[in-house]
């Protein structure tokens, strides 16, 4: 009896929506903080230059005011939810109307989009800062800068829209921003290569979210809206065919394939790395390439029915994410350049938080978002840190033991590589397990509560743990340990500068960010620690899923949430420690020995497995050339495309379509020819009199008309519109 | 329809006071460049100033009604009216002309194109801008087609006189293709003159009588009629191979002229004439128009890969850009037809403005081979990004005015109004989401190749590669303006052409809502 209770509640939908037009100014205002980027980049960009601090200063403003209007939010929202529960406010007004339908433009402000308001300024103003430095002599300084801040706003008026359209214009703003970032130093091809890449990738997974935007539009929310809270609450409200779910959900997880580097469609967020480090930091670490892993939370009913997560073992999201955390960390093992390493794993840790809100564990993907902006930035502008002082990126050749020359970006790399490894007690650990815990596999020892059952997924996501661990040692003992392999030729760096002496610490601008970020690297993980050990008051614990988790909002399923449990949070971590000892084994101990018995530089290492075993070595070929995937895509796609495609097309516009227009018009004068005898001789004969050589000119001839046969050209056009002129006057006569 | 016919001098003014201009000029001997250059760009901004006052003088909250309106006799024999009228869907074009003109004529200022002689050239262009606008405002079929081919003369001329070096095949390509059209376009004319036993050439009344008593298939013969006299002009796929010739050959102000309103003349001919008038046939036809719309997707994009410069490039592109237009169109619903106009609005600022970029490289660098192109943001880094900037608007980007022409009219094609096909034109909607990654790869090349990298040696060292001038800036700034302008607030065309689009075309629109209505709350509720 009491489950039947039990049943009918759960399926009760809330009658209300939970939306509010009215609250704290600070939410109400939200809207301020991606305006104030927006009017610096049109400042930077029309007075930039005439500035003290070449524009710079503007975009930190900027920046930092968002930053604290941002955080005047969060606060905001603590007491709004404290006071009414989880109320999201909408402000918004229209844009354009067409087809009786109104668009509406404005802002949702909750939990989520407080949250991304949050880790979007904060990257944000510690990269600026750090380019003040990193960038410092570039000659595109200013120009750098109006960038930043355009990506800064169009990444904040994405994660604050309250319609899918709005979040659509969104999305390629960030993409375009990412284009010309990337392609900063464009005066070197691989650069701009790297750029069109990018943001040719991300058009193909657009055909996705243009087509699922547009099946949302009509199916949802009684049809013809855009409006995300209407479209959840449609879905939510069991009004909407589960086809068009699937259709839309299918379609939109193309584009956050190719926006959040999912594989198959990751490619190219690792030759993004072509741009400058902070940009790698801001867009291609903490901010741009998670906005697929936002859409789907933002649009979490849609994926929730259309993937059909609840009570399930194996979907299309989860499956994606699973194979892209293995995949990409697997690629991570033998990339020479630090950059690149950091880019797979970027790739890994996003297939982590697709996987988890595949396998219906909403807070601890976007928890993982949250944490993962904080060490992946510290990691990359660390790596920026290193590369500022070896001008290079390439580990093997140019760096290792660089804990003597840099011992405080040593120390702030060590606390991100841990907190990446997911180990105790850093944010990584708490973000990454309760994913797993998410995953409800380990209902094998005992029920989870979670919304299925994907054991393969939580096997996935160990083994990803283990490699996750094992490449970061290697990156840091390649780096920062062994004797320093650089300075030995003239390697060049982002700006064309020619090493010299012996690398030194960077300065302050580049260290105190990498000290904030570190720091929330530690401490992140606390904002939600997981519920039911006993070890902290249980006020304290949770309180991230608390307030940014929707839930009992009108516009978010029912999901389940899965028990924590400490046998998985330890075997976890053994996981993970196991990956890093063995690694550390392998390079700490053998390649180090290895290194200094032979004095051989490591560019050779570490293949010597993958040169005494065939399998071995056919593995690391297929790691190396990234399975294939590129060469895939540019060699047989795109060359195609381009070339016999593009030619074949040409060559039909040139030989066919235009040889057509020709041919009829040598028809038509022949029929003119027929009807000559008929036809009063003087209104023929100025088309047969230019028409008489055109009949006895060949076809080839004919497909090279030029100026000199104009005449020809003329009468024949003229023959023929006279003939189907004819034609139609007899057809209307009839 | 409702007419108002308050201040209605306007529209007259505005038609023939470039043609005044001109007949000012004929008499102005031909050595004195510099009055020439004077009247004609005074002129022009008389005509904007007038459009301008139409623009704010215009009724909004009736913008279903045709405004200004004057109905009086003109050829009494044959019953053609002098009629003119203008509506929200017409308002944006003429807005559009009146604008473009100006511009044209400020970058005339020191790029009078080879042989010279300003006078005639000036004078061709302001008898351009009253056949454009003259077009648009026509509500008589016969005022129309006098208009209509007023243009095709001074282009033609244009053309053959200032072109390139193949501008003789080119202009008699452009001139034979469209007269073929426009002898198939009169001839429906006419046969809507015989057949709806109405005997007359006002445009409302056609309207008002949709065909009506005409046999289905007459009926589908006269729309095949137009179909191909306006199609040509648009130009649709098979039909569009005088475009990248002409475009290629005319000089700098012509290809502009060309792309930003002489190509709209077809697609307004569709929404204005063939679809109301005929709208049983209409829907006959809509799905083989999408079919042509989306191959010329496709294929503009395809043949945009395949070019070597640059200019034929940007021509190619219009036959893409024309066919997101074109399928907005087809889908017969208001949703696709508002598309559709500010498509063509878009892609006359977007193009428009490649063209005079095109334009300002040749005269740079005295090529448009893409090859032997490069580095352009180093030599001249205002143009290169300028270049980036409009490439930018013209794959679509979101936040700029081509986004607001593509993807509303993808949106339309997910739901075609009643009686078409639904999978099909889904299927339609699919290839044209592909066309939009096409696009970016054609002009993110263009971009690469040109813009980035370093200059190439041959022109390393060329002082005749500088930044963009003053008179390219005063030529330019509107234009640029204008496509962020319209791509922040898209609200500005849209809210103008709804309630015509709406009026206009009731009569198919009505049960084309309807179903459409239907379809969504089926897909909604099943």
């Amino acid at each position: 009896m009491s489950f039947l209770v039990a049943l009918a509640e759960s399926d009760s939908v809330p009658t209300g929506s939970t939306v509010t037009d009215s609250a704290n100014w600070f939410l109400e205002y939200a809207w301020l903080v991606p305006l104030l980027p927006a009017l610096s980049f049109v400042g930077i960009l029309f007075f930039g230059k005439r500035m003290r601090y070449k524009g710079a200063e503007l975009g930190i403003a900027a920046v930092a005011l968002s930053f604290l209007l941002a955080v005047c939010a969060g606060f905001a929202w603590l007491a709004h939810h404290d006071d009414g529960g989880y109320v999201a406010v909408q402000k918004s007004t229209q844009w354009l109307q067409s087809g009786s339908v109104e668009f509406g433009a404005g802002i949702l402000v909750d939990g989520l989009s407080v949250m991304m308001l949050l880790v979007v300024t904060i990257v944000s103003l510690l990269v600026h800062v750090y380019s003040t430095d990193y960038v410092g002599d570039d000659k595109r300084y200013t120009h750098f800068f109006a960038f930043l801040s355009l990506f800064t706003a169009a990444m904040l008026f994405f994660v604050l829209s309250d319609n899918i359209l709005q979040m659509l214009v969104g999305w390629e703003l960030v993409g375009v921003c990412s284009f010309v970032l990337i392609g900063h130093w464009w005066e070197e091809k691989p650069n701009s290569d790297a750029a069109l890449k990018a943001f040719l990738t991300n058009r193909v997974g657009d055909v996705g979210l243009i087509i699922g935007t547009i099946a949302l539009f009509f199916a949802a929310g009684g049809g013809r809206t855009f409006d995300t809270v209407k479209i959840n609450e449609a879905i939510v409200g069991g009004d909407v065919s589960q086809a068009a779910l699937v259709v839309a959900s299918v379609c939109l997880m193309a584009a956050v394939m190719s926006k959040s580097g999912q594989f198959i469609l990751h490619t190219w967020l690792p030759d993004a790395m072509a741009g400058p480090t902070p940009v790698s930091a801001l867009i291609h670490a903490a901010t741009m390439v998670v906005a697929g892993v936002f859409m789907i939370a933002r649009l979490y009913p849609v994926f929730f029915e259309g993937m059909q997560i609840g009570g399930s073992s194996i979907n299309l999201m989860a499956t994606i994410g699973a194979i892209t955390l293995v995949f990409g960390g697997l690629l991570a093992f033998v990339q020479d350049d630090i950059k690149k390493v950091l880019a797979y794993s970027t790739v890994s840790q996003l297939g982590y938080m697709v996987m988890a809100l595949g396998v219906g564990a909403w807070t601890a993907a976007v928890f993982h978002l949250f944490t993962h902006a904080f060490f992946k930035a510290n990691l990359f502008l660390g790596s920026g840190s290193v590369a500022h002082a070896v001008h290079s990126f390439d580990m093997k050749k140019d760096m290792g033991g660089m804990r003597k020359f840099m011992p405080k970006t040593y120390v702030t790399f060590i606390i991100g590589s841990l907190a990446l490894a997911g180990l105790f007690p850093l944010a990584g650990f708490w973000s990454k397990d309760e994913i797993l815990v998410g995953t409800g596999g380990w209902g094998l020892f005992g029920d989870t509560g979670g919304n299925g059952a994907y054991t393969f997924h939580l096997l996935m996501g160990m083994f990803g743990a283990a490699l996750t661990a094992a490449y970061m040692t290697r990156c840091v003992y390649l780096t920062f340990h062994g004797e320093y392999r650089g300075g030995h030729d003239h390697a060049h760096d982002e700006h064309g500068h020619e090493a010299h002496g012996d690398p030194h610490e960077s300065g302050p601008r580049i260290l105190v960010p990498l000290y904030i970020l570190s720091g929330l690297a530690i401490v992140a993980g606390f904002a939600n620690l997981p519920g039911g050990f006993q070890l902290v008051p249980d006020s304290w614990t949770e309180r991230f899923g608390h307030y940014v988790e929707p839930v009992g909002s009108s516009y978010f399923p029912k999901i389940a949430h899965a028990t924590p449990s400490w046998s998985l949070a330890v075997v976890a971590s053994v996981v993970a420690l196991g990956g890093a000892v063995v690694a550390a084994y392998y390079y700490f101990v053998k390649v180090d020995r290895l290194s200094k018995e032979t004095e051989a530089s490591l560019t050779g290492l570490p293949d010597g497995l993958s040169k005494s075993n065939r399998l071995a070595g056919a593995g690391h070929r297929v790691l190396v050339n990234k399975y294939y995937l590129d060469h895939f895509y540019e060699r047989v796609i795109v060359a195609f495309t381009k070339g016999p495609l593009a030619r074949a097309a040409y060559w039909v516009n040139q030989n066919v379509i235009d040889r057509t227009v020709d041919k009829a018009g040598e028809t038509a004068v022949l029929a003119g020819r027929h009807v000559y005898d008929i036809v009063d001789q003087s209104v023929i004969d100025g088309f047969v009199d230019g028409s008489g050589r055109v009949s006895d000119a060949t076809g080839e001839e004919l497909r090279h008309i030029n100026s000199g046969k104009v005449q020809n050209y003329a009468a024949i056009l003229f023959a023929m519109a006279a003939v189907l002129a004819g034609a139609f006057l007899i057809i209307f006569a009839l | 329809m409702d007419t108002i016919a308050d201040n209605n001098w306007l529209l007259t003014v505005l038609v023939f006071a470039p043609l005044a201009g001109a007949l000012v000029m004929a008499l102005i001997p031909q050595h004195d460049e510099q009055s020439h250059k004077q009247v004609a760009l005074l002129t022009s901004l008389v005509t904007l100033g007038l459009a301008a006052f139409l623009l704010i003088d215009f009724d909004y909250g009736s913008a279903g009604s045709l405004q200004y309106f004057v109905d009086t006799e003109w050829i009494e024999v044959i019953g053609a009216g002098y009629t003119i009228g203008v509506d929200g869907m017409s308002l944006p074009l003429i807005a559009l002309t009146a604008l473009i003109m100006p511009l044209v004529f400020v970058y005339s200022w020191n790029h009078i194109p080879e042989p010279g002689n300003a006078k005639a050239f000036l004078i061709l262009s302001l008898i351009l801008e009253t056949g454009m606008i003259g077009t648009f405002v026509a509500q008589d079929l016969v005022l129309f087609f006098v208009f209509f081919e007023v243009v095709l003369l001074p282009m033609f001329f244009m053309i053959a006189v200032w072109g390139g070096e193949n501008r003789r095949y080119a202009s008699l390509k452009f001139f034979l293709f469209t007269l073929f059209g426009s002898a198939l376009m009169l001839l429906s004319f006419l046969a809507l003159f015989f057949l709806t036993e109405a005997e007359t050439f006002n445009m409302l009344e056609l309207t008002e009588i949709a065909g009506a008593g005409i046999p289905r298939g007459t009926q589908l013969l006269v729309f095949g009629g137009m179909f191909l006299g306006f199609g040509v002009k648009v130009p649709m796929f098979p039909f569009h191979t005088w475009l990248p010739d002409a475009h290629t050959e005319a000089p700098t102000q012509g290809s502009v002229i060309l792309a930003a309103v002489l190509l709209k003349l077809g697609t307004y001919g569709f929404i204005r004439i063939a679809i109301p008038m005929l709208p049983e046939a209409a829907e006959a036809w809509a799905p083989w128009i999408g079919l042509l719309a989306v191959i010329g997707i496709i294929y503009g994009a395809l043949g945009c890969l395949a070019q070597t410069d640059m200019k034929r490039l940007i021509a190619f592109s219009s036959v893409a850009h024309m066919g997101f237009v074109m399928l907005g169109i087809a889908t017969l619903t208001d949703f696709g037809i508002n598309a559709a106009i500010f498509g063509m609005v878009a892609h006359g600022l977007i193009t428009g403005m490649l063209f005079f970029i095109a334009g300002s490289v040749k005269e740079r660098y005295h090529t448009l081979e893409i090859k032997r192109l490069g580095g352009m943001l180093a030599q001249a880094p205002r143009l290169g990004w300028i270049l980036g900037f409009v490439s930018m608007a013209s794959l679509g980007l979101p936040g700029l005015a081509g986004f607001w022409g593509e993807f509303p009219a993808i949106l339309a094609a997910y739901n075609p109004a009643g009686g078409l096909s639904e999978e099909v034109f889904r299927a339609y909607m699919v290839v044209a989401a592909i066309g939009t990654v096409l696009a970016a790869g054609y002009l993110l090349w263009l971009l690469q190749r040109t813009a980035m990298g370093e200059p190439p040696a041959e022109f390393a060292d060329d002082p005749n590669i500088v930044d963009v001038s003053t008179t390219e800036w005063i030529a330019w700034a509107p234009l640029l303006l204008g496509i962020v302008l319209f791509g922040v607030a898209p609200g500005l065309i849209f809210e103008v052409t709804d309630p015509a689009v709406g009026e206009s075309l009731h009569k198919c629109l009505e049960a084309g809502c309807q179903a459409a209505d239907l379809a969504a709350s089926s897909v909604g509720g099943g």
